[in-house]
């Protein structure tokens, strides 16, 4: 393997469960900080769809000892940036800063695990804030409603159906109290980890951690049942009439995420169908038949539970959404039926190897790699995933297209425009 | 400790060299000094070089002046068309062995053109960075631009235009700046429009990228893993070939009027989508930087922003409110972004006012004055963090004419602004009298009356 490409961890643990792993890089003087909570839409139930999503919102507003809006204001006058999200699986802070000022961040990020305040006037407030990015990113984005609507379709049981944002009412009935329990349940030390990359001391930066962290108490985590999804044994058809230009297709089909041994071929299959505009589904449906506008794969097997392969595309205008259907189906066939070439396998293999590569340009993205490896099993699973791919044959290729890309295990969604539009 | 150091040294190539300057940043300690060297080439190329071994990765971006500048109204789309068909076939290679062979080794390459310039981007490891740069260089040399795919490249782009306008914030953007600049290239859109795309010729992208695809109309930067000597080889291998040509001077623009006007565009949204701005200011303005001040106190300072304490946190009426200026070489906008439901357009529109006016009457506190500054200096080595971001960066500095010594000039100028600069900056480029406001959504449920 490239040293470029073998992970260079200094792995900690402290006493309350906390772990914290330090990359050294001294490229620049700046170094990222990113604390993983093990908590996303993955743990709520029905009915309380965006609680992990709108406590992030609520962890920037304030401790007894840091008001509401100090956060930023403090990180950003010391020239750095901060932000959040949360997915499925976790929810994610980080800041990026001079990193003489790490300090900063493990301070905040330590008060703000245990003593946040979520006045419950300023929590009424963000959970309107919520609905607003909720209108702006699924409501009026016809193709992210697709996308919702067809995830929604295709699991029934496993909690991946609900969407991060949270159902609109579902948001709207979220109340102060739950919210707290919520971040009482699972924000502790145990239940959270810290990844370091920049131009740090590790032995320093560790000293500064056990002080901050090393008297918050880890609490038990319950590990609540979570539904598994079933075997799907038919196809699944559901289409949405909005506002927009174009016709949208998205297909997608149950697939089994990193480590299961498939999720390399499947992500080398992706790779082949989707990676640039030589790959398989551009060449033959945009370039060579003129069919689409766009069209794509998109397949991650960075989940904790088993989750989907997406296939999409946009018909050029004029042209037949049910035409584009049928040949994203041929494509399919084509590969279940031929293992692609050994160049076809190669260069595949060298695309995700180099965007690996160019990936530690960036001292976030090399925090992120770390993290979201640790999240599935530990970080060390970045060379046990590079070394499956890198052993994927043509074979294989089509092996796991072959069984997963069938009919019965399919849902597809479409859009279909309506036009309501005039000019005042 | 400042630690700059000017100096003079054999590079490149004797044959290309003229001028070669090193610069120390002193923002950087000295183990991360950026040390830029530039040179020109006889054919007329400057080249910005910074070796950087920490990763087997190569960046290269080559910025060309070809914009909708240089382009006629009749033929909006004519500078963006050119620049996607570079990678559409040379003489020596079809447009999908261009892909395959830069796909193969794991590299990246394009061309994009916004209302300035081209940039033509290569990404390519260490190990394949000769096959790389000479595809690279290829594509700007000798493209071919085939019939077929410029027949292909239109319909993608005329489709690309149609998918655009199902997103609200393209819809009120594209409606902004027309009417901001109306016809003038920076009213347009940088792809065109369909009956502008359809007019062009194959004659016209030839004459295009034959009259402004020089050497001497272009800035290089290599940002990697490459010493000075591979790069030399490189470039007089496949870069010498590039032939300087006259190139037509570029028109300047002039500014608009402000005028107060209102656009209301029905969609069937949850959200209006809103602007208000006008036109703003040129890159080169020596106020630049008192600007910068300002608009991060008024909206572009993120959470610590004016409009996003007033307007998110106080009033939850909004996820996103921001300001900005879009500083470009002959002119600019200054804009106001929201989006909020239908029904509270009209209060998130009347408090923008509010703010915009309130900035201009009463000076900022020492506080928000200091933190805007710590924040504007504090961050800007995150803007070299990467190789890709210091090639950007590089022939940006060249474009705009900022000098090499800008990493050690920025957060000078930025430590000069005083709150008189920001109260007086404030006054003369906010025009709360001449704003255009777009407001796109549903409007049976948004009332703006009086505004």
């Amino acid at each position: 393997m490239p040293s470029s490409l073998r992970a260079d961890v200094k792995e900690y643990t402290l006493d309350n469960g906390l772990k914290v792993l330090i990359s050294e890089d001294h490229k620049v003087p700046l170094a990222t900080f990113q604390i993983w909570y093990r908590v996303g839409s993955r743990n709520e139930k029905s009915g309380t769809s965006g609680l992990s999503h709108l406590l992030e919102h609520m962890m920037f507003k304030g401790t007894p000892r840091y008001g509401s809006k100090e956060f930023s204001r403090i990180v950003q006058k010391n020239g750095g940036m901060d932000n959040a999200y949360t997915t499925t699986d976790h929810t994610t802070y980080f800041q990026t800063m001079a990193s003489d000022r790490i300090g900063i961040s493990i301070d905040l990020e330590s008060d703000r695990m245990t003593n946040l305040i979520m006045d419950p006037k300023e929590t009424m407030a963000e959970r309107a804030v919520v609905m607003e990015e909720r209108r702006l990113r699924t409501e009026d984005d016809p193709q992210n409603a697709l996308f919702e609507n067809a995830i929604a379709t295709a699991m029934k049981e496993h909690p991946y159906r609900r969407p991060v944002l949270g159902w609109m009412s579902d948001i709207a009935a979220i109340q102060r109290d739950d919210l707290y329990a919520y971040y009482k349940k699972y924000y502790a030390p145990n239940n959270a980890f810290v990844v370091i990359v920049g131009d740090v001391n590790p032995e320093e930066v560790m000293k500064k951690i056990k002080a901050a962290f090393g008297q918050i108490k880890g609490s038990e985590i319950q590990k609540s049942h979570i539904a598994q999804e079933s075997q799907q044994d038919g196809e699944k058809r559901v289409s949405l009439k909005k506002e927009a230009e174009l016709p949208y297709i998205l297909i997608a089909y149950h697939t089994p995420s990193v480590p299961h041994e498939d999720s390399y071929g499947l992500e080398v299959l992706s790779t082949i169908l989707s990676g640039g505009k030589s790959s398989r589904l551009y060449k033959s449906l945009v370039y060579e038949k003129k069919l689409a506008l766009n069209a794509g794969a998109d397949y991650s097997g960075m989940y904790l539970d088993p989750f989907l392969f997406f296939l999409w595309g946009t018909p050029a205008p004029g042209k037949d959404v049910a035409e584009l259907e049928k040949m994203i189906y041929a494509e399919i066939e084509a590969i279940k039926s031929f293992p692609p070439s050994e160049q076809e396998v190669q260069k595949a293999k060298n695309q995700i190897e180099a965007s690996f590569v160019f990936g530690q340009d960036s001292l976030y993205m090399q925090a992120m790699e770390i993290g979201r490896f640790e999240l599935l099993g530990g970080w060390k699973l970045k060379d046990t995933y590079l070394d499956g791919i890198r052993k994927v044959t043509p074979e294989d290729v089509s092996r796991v297209a072959q069984k997963y890309f069938s009919e019965e295990n399919r849902t597809v969604g479409i859009l279909i425009p309506q036009k309501v539009r005039g000019e005042q | 400790m400042k630690s700059e150091t000017i100096r003079k040294r054999r590079g490149i190539s004797s044959l290309f060299l003229i001028s070669l300057i090193t610069i120390y940043s002193s923002l950087f300690s000295d183990a991360h000094a950026l040390d830029i060297k530039r040179s020109v080439l006889s054919n007329g190329l400057t080249v910005l070089y910074v070796e950087r071994h920490n990763l087997p990765i190569v960046m290269v971006s080559l910025l060309v002046k070809a914009s909708p500048l240089d382009e006629s109204p009749d033929k909006a789309g004519l500078a963006n068309l050119t620049a996607e068909l570079l990678t559409e076939g040379t003489g020596k290679r079809k447009a999908m062995e261009i892909s395959e062979e830069i796909e193969f080794i794991g590299a990246s390459l394009g061309a994009s053109t916004s209302e300035d310039f081209t940039l033509v981007s290569l990404s390519v490891l260490k190990k394949d960075v000769e096959r790389g740069f000479e595809i690279f260089s290829d594509v700007v040399v000798n493209p071919t631009f085939p019939d077929e795919e410029i027949r292909r490249n239109k319909e993608l782009i005329k489709g690309s235009l149609k998918q655009s306008e199902e997103e609200p914030s393209f819809v009120a953007a594209k409606a902004f700046k027309n009417a901001v600049y109306g016809d003038l290239p920076y009213g347009r859109l940088v792809r065109g429009s369909v009956e502008t795309i359809d007019r062009i010729t194959k004659e016209d992208i030839v004459r295009f990228h034959a009259g402004f695809y020089r050497p001497n109309n272009a800035v290089l930067s290599v940002v990697g893993d490459l010493t000075e000597d591979e790069l030399s080889t490189l470039i007089k291998k496949f870069l010498s070939p590039w032939q300087r040509g006259d190139v037509i001077k570029r028109g300047s623009v002039e500014k608009p009027q402000n005028k107060k006007r209102t656009l209301l565009i029905d969609k069937e949204l949850t959200q209006a989508n809103i602007i208000i701005g006008h036109a703003g200011i040129r890159r080169e303005n020596p106020d630049y930087y008192a600007v910068s001040v300002m608009n991060y106190i008024l909206g572009g300072g993120g959470f610590s922003s004016r409009l996003m304490q007033t307007v998110r946190d106080e009033m939850g009426l909004a996820y996103d409110i921001h300001s900005f200026f879009a500083p470009n070489k002959e002119g600019g906008l200054f804009e106001v972004g929201v989006q909020t439901k239908n029904e509270s357009s009209k209060t998130v529109i009347s408090e923008i006012y509010t703010q915009m006016n309130r900035i201009k009457k009463d000076k900022v506190s020492d506080q928000e004055l200091e933190d805007a500054k710590a924040y504007l200096t504090g961050s800007f080595p995150r803007k070299l963090d990467t190789n890709r971001k210091i090639a950007d960066f590089l022939v940006a500095i060249e474009f705009y004419e900022l000098g090499l010594d800008y990493v050690d000039k920025y957060p000078q100028y930025i430590r000069a602004v005083t709150g008189d600069d920001v109260l007086r900056v404030a006054g003369k480029y906010l025009d709360t009298l001449g704003v255009v406001t777009v407001v796109v959504g549903k409007q049976s449920k948004i009332s703006l009356d009086n505004q």
